[in-house]
């Protein structure tokens, strides 16, 4: 199924797949176990006072080293996008670098198809980089000096294949990400959204499987990128990819994850569904992040209802269980004694009371 | 008496400084002294010397003399001076040959070779009919007042040492831009080279080869004018955008592809002004150079000085302005056509 850009929003993509089940969970693609990296002259020192409970800003103060990662348990699931949040500094950029192996951890496993790649030597890890992971830049990272198409193949071409035999290849996804005919141009030529357009097309010509977006939208304006993600939507759609993308933006993370994970002072504070995350923040960090989200136009309706065969007769009518909030709120015309039917392909899956949703539209606080 | 006999008969020392009396020869300052009889003891505070070498012999023999120290340097150098030529006289000698070469290349070939030779390489590098003219301009001025022989082996010896100091000077670079310890290592030399006034590295190489060696010159011209092109390349190196070094990374790049397909193009604005800095300075050196037999237009220069010939010098000081705006105006040209192919940076 596809997308309008307005209503697409968390939501697990392929419903008409056998997984698309939202019990099923898809098999783990990439594994991050008891991650940690410290920066600083001797961190395995420092190491063992974060393992005893020490935390990052008396680290720096006492030890003058820098927790970067902390204990990190993250699964990435295939076909799945995983969104990683936090404020800058909380280590989003040095959690991804890791997947790859651009920084190297101080200590834990990261197991990509269940081989820990810690224990890869310099050319598998080349290997890796160059057919299973690409990566997108938030301040795009193009060669200047080669044209948009050279920089599409970038991949391809540092494998070694020559340009006849990649410029088809280039193109078709500059054609894909909406940037036919400007294959000759050089970046600087093009404006920042379009220069990303590369960067997406450049990660989806090494036909990687995942992919790694660090605040790759961050540095647009606001209209073009709601644009890129919905470009990225729609590409996900078709393809499938294990996508890991970095933002500092809730509404973005919220659009496009699957699997939400929020970072603090480069620890994990809560991971899971979007919408769950949304209903049940467990740490005051993340109530602020949620305080200022319009709750009606992310909330869905599967998240608010009542599960279990609908009983009764009392139905105002029906609503899919992917309908969000506001349009339900919409239909009811503001009335709050009704009732719904929630179907799920047509099939009746639940029950929606309009007082579930008033209650769902109040942030809930952290007791404490 | 001299001032500081006091001194040493403080401390105990009169026995050890009347060892070795007189067993040196004594220069003229000291026959002249000797002959104005003993008036030292009455010298004021005001006229106290210095406690130089010279001072100190005077009152105690056992010191050396500064002309000692300047007589030991020299035997010095001169006892390492074969050992030393053993493994530079074969290092350099590809040097003189290639001066050697072009200059007999440049001179011997007719003029209605060499210079549309020249406006060709202009065109390559610039790609500007305007450079090009202008070139044609001044080379036909030069030709025309017969200083055409001249500049064309100021030129030739300009090429070839402009040429050994891209060849060594970059890698040096690359490999400072890559090697913090080398970058530490190298700079206080590039420095020294750069502050050194270039008379005084001639002294050493003019002990160190005869005059009638090309190499001399060109070793002084490459030392001196080597210095732009090492330090912008290793500064070119390190400027270029870490987030693209970053890509190169990421996508699997290897350390060669990344230094042949990133770096050096990324750096060549860098390179290329130091290749033009290193130009101009190797044009300043082949003047001073014709003190120790470089040919060229400078050698009219000196003659100018040498036996006061205004006209000649002028005329010659003329010529090498005309060469320093034409290098100058080529290199640059080319400079600003590589950075127009990325003008986004
Ligand atoms: N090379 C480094 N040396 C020291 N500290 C670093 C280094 N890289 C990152 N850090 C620190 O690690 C923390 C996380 O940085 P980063 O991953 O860039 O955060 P984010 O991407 O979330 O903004 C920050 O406190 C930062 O100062
Ligand atoms: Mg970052």
């Amino acid at each position: 199924m596809t997308h309008t850009s307005n209503t697409a929003m968390a939501e697990p993509r392929d419903e008409s797949l056998p997984w698309a089940d939202e019990d099923a969970k898809r098999p783990v693609k990439v594994s991050i176990r008891h991650l940690y990296k410290i920066f600083g002259d001797d961190p395995k020192a420092a190491l063992e006072k974060v393992r005893e409970g020490m935390g990052k800003p008396e680290l720096l103060e006492a030890e003058n080293h820098v927790l970067g990662l902390s204990d990190i348990n993250v699964d990435i699931r295939d076909g799945e996008i995983t969104v990683i949040m936090g404020l800058s500094g909380s280590g989003k950029s040095t959690l991804i670098r890791h997947l790859n192996r651009l920084i190297e951890p101080t200590a834990g496993e990261i197991l990509f198809n269940g081989d820990d790649i810690l224990n890869w030597n310099e050319g598998q890890l080349r290997e890796l980089r160059r057919k299973n992971m690409s990566m997108v830049f938030q301040k795009f990272a193009l060669l200047p000096h080669r044209t948009v198409t050279e920089n599409a193949a970038m991949a391809l071409h540092t494998r070694g294949f020559a340009r006849s035999e990649y410029e088809e290849e280039a193109t078709r996804w500059l054609d894909r990400v909406g940037l036919g005919g400007y294959g000759e141009q050089y970046p600087h030529q093009l404006s920042g959204g379009m220069q990303q357009r590369v960067g997406i097309a450049r990660a989806l010509a090494s036909n990687s499987e995942i992919m790694l977006m660090d605040e790759a939208f961050s540095a647009l304006d606001p209209l073009i990128r709601t644009d890129m993600q919905d470009l990225l939507l729609e590409l996900q759609a078709e393809l499938h990819k294990t996508v890991v993308f970095i933002t500092h933006d809730l509404d973005e993370a919220l659009k496009l994850a699957d699997h939400l994970v929020i970072l603090k002072d480069g620890a994990v504070v809560q991971q899971g569904e979007p919408q769950h995350i949304l209903l049940n923040p467990n740490d005051p960090y993340i109530e602020d992040f949620v305080a200022d989200i319009n709750r009606a136009r992310v909330l869905r309706v599967r998240s608010v209802m009542t599960r279990g065969k609908p009983s009764g007769e009392d139905f105002a009518g029906d609503v899919d269980q992917n309908e969000n909030l506001e349009s339900v709120i919409a239909r009811a015309e503001g009335a709050m004694d009704k009732r719904y039917r929630v179907t799920r392909d047509g099939k009746p899956v639940g029950t929606l009371d309009m007082k579930a949703i008033m209650k769902a539209l109040v942030p809930r606080k952290v007791e404490g | 008496m001299a001032t500081y006999d006091g001194l040493f008969d403080a401390l105990g020392l009169r026995a050890w400084c009347d060892q070795g009396a007189d067993s040196g020869p004594m220069s003229m300052a000291d026959l002249l002294a000797k002959t104005k009889g003993d008036k030292a003891a009455e010298i004021s505070a005001w006229d106290l010397p210095f406690p130089s070498l010279d001072a100190l012999h005077k009152a105690c023999s056992a010191i050396p003399q500064s002309r000692d120290l300047t007589q030991g340097l020299e035997t010095g150098f001169l006892g390492i001076r074969d050992a030393l030529r053993v493994v530079i006289d074969p290092l350099s000698q590809p040097l003189s040959w290639m001066l050697q070469d072009m200059l007999w290349l440049m001179t011997q070939t007719p003029w209605w070779i060499v210079m549309p030779v020249l406006f060709a390489i202009t065109w390559f590098v610039t790609r500007s009919w305007k450079i090009v003219g202008f070139i044609a301009v001044m080379l036909g001025l030069l030709a025309f007042v017969d200083h055409y022989h001249e500049a064309m082996q100021t030129l030739a010896i300009i090429f070839v040492c402009a040429f050994v100091c891209v060849l060594l000077g970059v890698p040096i670079g690359i490999a400072m831009s890559r090697n913090d310890k080398l970058q530490r290592f190298v700079i206080p030399i590039l420095d020294m080279l750069q502050t050194l006034p270039p008379f005084v590295y001639l002294i050493p190489l003019i002990f160190l080869f005869s005059v009638t060696e090309p190499k001399l010159y060109g070793i002084a011209i490459i030392l001196y004018a080597i210095v732009p092109v090492v330090r912008l390349t290793d500064l070119g190196i390190r400027l270029v955008d870490k987030d693209v070094i970053e890509a190169a990374d990421a996508f699997g790049m290897t350390n060669r592809q990344k230094l042949f397909g990133v770096q050096i193009p990324l750096a060549l604005p860098n390179i290329m002004a130091g290749v033009n800095q290193t130009i101009m300075m190797s044009l300043a050196m082949v003047v001073i150079a014709s003190l120790v037999s470089a040919p060229g237009l400078g050698v009219l220069v000196l003659r100018g000085i040498r036996n006061l010939e205004l006209g000649v010098g002028l005329v010659a000081g003329f010529g090498i302005v005309v060469l320093a705006i034409a290098l100058d105006r080529v290199t640059k040209a080319s400079l600003a056509r590589i950075d127009a192919s990325q003008a986004s940076r």
